[in-house]
C-alpha cells in the first residue's frame, strides 16, 4: 500500500514556529480565526506559482503582526497601515521582488487608508490582501471602518450609529472605481465553497503581480469569533447572513489581459549610484594598518552607556564607537531617543565588531558604563555572564547582588577637582574603558577625541586630561 | 475497474488542533467528531471517524491551523 498526501500543511510554512516565547508547533491565533485560512491558501499558493524564494509578506500591525513566525519565506514588520507605502519602496528597489501587503480592516480601512489607495492609484506592482474581519481584532474588538451598521463592538456599545459613525467603508467598490488597480475581488473564508473561490481569487492576484501587471487587492470577509462573541458556525451565519449582504461577494474589476507588463522607472533606481552612494560613509576614516595595532576582541563587543542627559552620555558612546572604527572595526552607534530622555536619563548603544554589524540594538550587554543610579538600576540586570560594570562611584551605590565584574571609578570627583570642569566625567570613563576592556589602544581613543572636539584646542586639552585621569585610576583598580 | 482501490483518510495532529470545529462543519460526510479530552495545549480536540472520506479537502482548506489537518490517499495495489 502506498500513501500519497492530497492536503497537507503547505511546504511555504517554516516546520517549526520559532515563536519566542511560545508554542513551537501551532499559530498564536484564537481558534477558528480567519488569519489561519488565509495564511494556508497563501502559503500553498506561493510554493505553487514557484515565487517563495522572491516573495515578501508584509506584516501588518494587527493580529497577523508575527507572520514572520509561520512563512517560510522573506518578512517584514512595519508601522500601523504603511505596508504598502513599504511595499512600494521594496518594489521598486527590486521589481523583480513580490511583494504581498497583508492588512486588517484597521491596519488598512483606518491608520493606513491614504497609503493604501495612494498605492493603488499609482498602480503599484503589489498584491494586496485585506482581511475584512468587522472589528480591531488585536486590541480587543473595537470599532473599524467596515464594522456594520447596528454592529456591537467595545466602542459601539450600542451598536455603529451611521449618525455617528457613518456607514462601513465599502474598500473594494472605492478602489475598483480608480484607473490603475487591475484586480479587484471580494471573497468570504466561510463555506467549502467560498473558500475555494476565495482560492481562485488569491491565486490570481498573484499571477498578475508575477506577470508585473500592478495593483490587485483581495478582500476576505473572515470572521474573528472571540471577538463577535459567537461561536464558529454562528460566526459564519453571521457572515453569510448580515456582512455578505451589506458587501457582496463579488469580482469588481479584472482588466489584467489589456495590461502590459509594468516597466520600472529608469534613471532614479541605478543600482550602482545607490551602491556607491552607501559607500562614501565607510571612506570618512580610511584605516591604515600600518599605524594601528589590530584590536583584541572576537566577535562583537556590545556596549551600553548610561546617565543622566548633559553627563555626555551619548558623545561618551560617539568616541568609544570611533576609536573602534579607527582600529578598523565596524562600530554602530545607537541613541535612545524614549520618552526617558526628557526624564533626564540618556543612554546609547555601540557595538564593535570585526564583522558587518546585524543589529545596532545592544539587549544583553558586555560592558555596562553607568553614571547615575537611575541606569544601573535599570542596565545592571542586562550584563551578560561574563561582562562587565564600569560606574561612577559619585552619583552611585552599588552592591553588586550578581556579583559581577564591577568597576568603581570615582569619574564626576576627579573630572570636579583635577581637571576643573565637571563634563569632562565622560572622558574619564572613557579613560576607565580603555584601561578595563583593553580591545582599543589608547591611540584610537586619543584620535577620537582629537575627531571629536575639531578645532576646540581648550576642550581637547581638558579631555585629554580627564583620559589619562581615568585610565590611572582604572590601574590602581585593576592591580589591588 | 483498473485493480487499484482507493481509500482516503484525514489524519490530525492533536496538539496542532484547537477544536474550533470548523472541519466538523465543512466535512459533507460529517466524519470529524470533537473529543472530550484536551491536549497537550489544553485543548479539545478533532478526530477522524475512519470510515467514508472521499479526500474532499474541505476540512483542510476549513482548518485555520497550517498542519492540523492532513488528507491522505492510500492506494492498494489490487490483485
Ligand atoms: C501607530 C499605531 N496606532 C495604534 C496601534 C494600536 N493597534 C494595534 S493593532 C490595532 C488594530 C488592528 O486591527 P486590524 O487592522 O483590523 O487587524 P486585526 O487585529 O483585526 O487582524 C491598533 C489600533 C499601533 N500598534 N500603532
Ligand atoms: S482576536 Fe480575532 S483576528 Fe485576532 S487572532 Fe483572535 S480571532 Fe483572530
Ligand atoms: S477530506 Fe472531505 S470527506 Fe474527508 S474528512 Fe475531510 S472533509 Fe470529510
Ligand atoms: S478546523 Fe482545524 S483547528 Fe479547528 S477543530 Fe478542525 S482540525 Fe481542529
Amino acid at each position: 500500500m502506498t500513501k500519497k498526501i492530497l492536503f497537507g500543511k503547505p511546504k511555504g510554512f517554516f516546520d517549526v514556529y520559532d515563536r519566542r516565547p511560545g508554542i513551537k508547533d501551532s499559530t498564536h491565533y484564537c481558534p477558528g480565526c480567519g488569519h489561519g485560512i488565509l495564511h494556508k491558501l497563501i502559503a500553498e499558493a506561493v510554493v505553487d506559482l514557484g515565487m517563495q524564494d522572491d516573495t515578501i509578506f508584509i506584516c501588518p500591525v494587527g493580529c497577523s503582526v508575527f507572520g514572520y513566525y509561520y512563512f517560510d519565506m522573506a518578512s517584514i514588520s512595519v508601522p500601523h497601515g504603511r505596508a504598502p507605502a513599504v511595499a512600494t519602496g521594496l518594489v521598486r528597489a527590486n521589481p523583480d521582488c513580490h511583494v504581498i501587503s497583508y492588512q486588517g480592516d484597521g491596519d488598512l480601512g483606518a491608520i493606513g487608508f491614504n497609503e493604501f489607495i495612494q498605492a493603488a492609484n499609482r498602480g503599484e506592482n503589489i498584491a494586496v490582501f485585506f482581511v475584512n474581519n468587522g472589528v480591531y481584532g488585536m486590541t480587543g474588538g473595537q470599532l473599524a471602518p467596515t464594522t456594520l451598521p447596528g454592529q456591537k463592538t467595545l466602542t459601539s456599545p450600542y451598536g455603529r450609529s451611521v449618525e455617528t459613525e457613518g456607514y462601513p467603508l465599502k474598500v473594494s467598490e472605492m478602489v475598483a472605481a480608480l484607473d490603475s488597480p487591475v484586480y479587484v475581488e471580494r471573497v468570504a473564508l466561510t463555506s467549502p465553497k467560498n473558500i475555494r473561490a476565495g482560492r481562485q481569487a488569491l491565486r490570481k492576484a498573484l499571477t498578475y503581480m508575477k506577470e508585473k501587471k500592478g495593483f490587485s487587492m483581495v478582500e476576505f470577509l473572515v470572521g474573528c469569533p472571540v471577538n463577535l462573541k459567537k461561536s464558529t458556525k454562528d460566526t459564519d451565519e453571521w457572515i453569510e447572513n448580515s456582512v455578505i449582504p451589506y458587501f457582496p461577494l463579488k469580482c469588481f474589476k479584472d482588466i489584467a489581459a489589456e495590461r502590459k507588463p509594468k516597466q520600472s522607472a529608469v534613471g532614479i533606481y541605478d543600482k550602482l549610484k545607490v551602491k556607491n552612494s552607501l559607500l562614501e560613509t565607510e571612506k570618512i576614516h580610511p584605516f591604515d594598518e600600518s599605524k594601528v595595532p589590530v584590536p583584541a576582541i572576537e566577535g562583537e563587543l556590545r556596549i551600553k552607556c548610561a546617565g543622566f542627559g548633559g553627563q555626555g552620555i551619548l558623545s561618551l558612546g560617539m568616541l568609544i564607537a570611533e576609536a573602534g572604527h579607527l582600529q578598523n572595526l565596524k562600530a554602530s552607534w545607537l541613541p535612545s531617543y524614549g520618552p526617558e530622555m526628557r526624564g533626564g536619563t540618556a543612554n546609547c548603544s555601540v557595538v564593535l565588531s570585526r564583522e558587518s554589524i546585524g543589529s545596532p540594538i545592544v539587549k544583553e550587554s558586555d560592558v555596562l558604563i553607568a553614571m547615575n543610579q537611575p541606569s544601573i538600576d535599570r542596565f545592571s540586570a542586562d550584563l551578560s555572564g561574563e561582562g562587565l560594570l564600569i560606574y561612577d562611584s559619585v552619583n552611585i551605590k552599588f552592591d553588586n547582588p550578581l556579583k559581577r565584574k564591577a568597576y568603581a571609578i570615582d569619574a564626576s570627583l576627579i573630572a570636579k577637582d583635577t581637571i576643573g570642569d565637571v563634563r569632562c566625567a565622560n572622558s574619564v570613563m572613557l579613560g576607565a574603558f580603555c584601561e578595563i576592556v583593553a580591545a582599543i589602544g589608547e591611540k584610537s581613543f586619543i584620535n577620537s577625541i582629537y575627531n571629536n572636539f575639531q578645532g576646540k584646542e581648550k576642550v581637547i586639552e581638558m579631555n585629554l586630561r580627564a583620559f589619562e585621569e581615568g585610565r590611572k585610576s582604572a590601574r590602581k583598580l585593576m592591580q589591588s | 475497474m483498473d485493480g487499484k482501490k482507493k481509500k482516503f483518510t484525514a489524519a490530525i495532529s492533536i496538539n496542532e488542533c484547537k477544536g474550533c470545529e470548523r472541519c466538523i462543519r465543512a466535512c459533507p460526510k460529517k466524519l470529524l467528531r470533537l473529543e472530550d479530552k484536551l491536549n497537550s495545549h489544553g485543548y479539545r480536540y478533532v478526530l477522524y471517524s475512519g470510515e467514508g472520506c472521499v479526500g474532499c479537502g474541505s476540512c483542510f482548506y476549513a482548518c485555520p491551523e497550517p498542519g492540523a489537518i492532513t488528507v491522505i490517499e492510500e492506494i492498494e495495489e489490487g490483485s
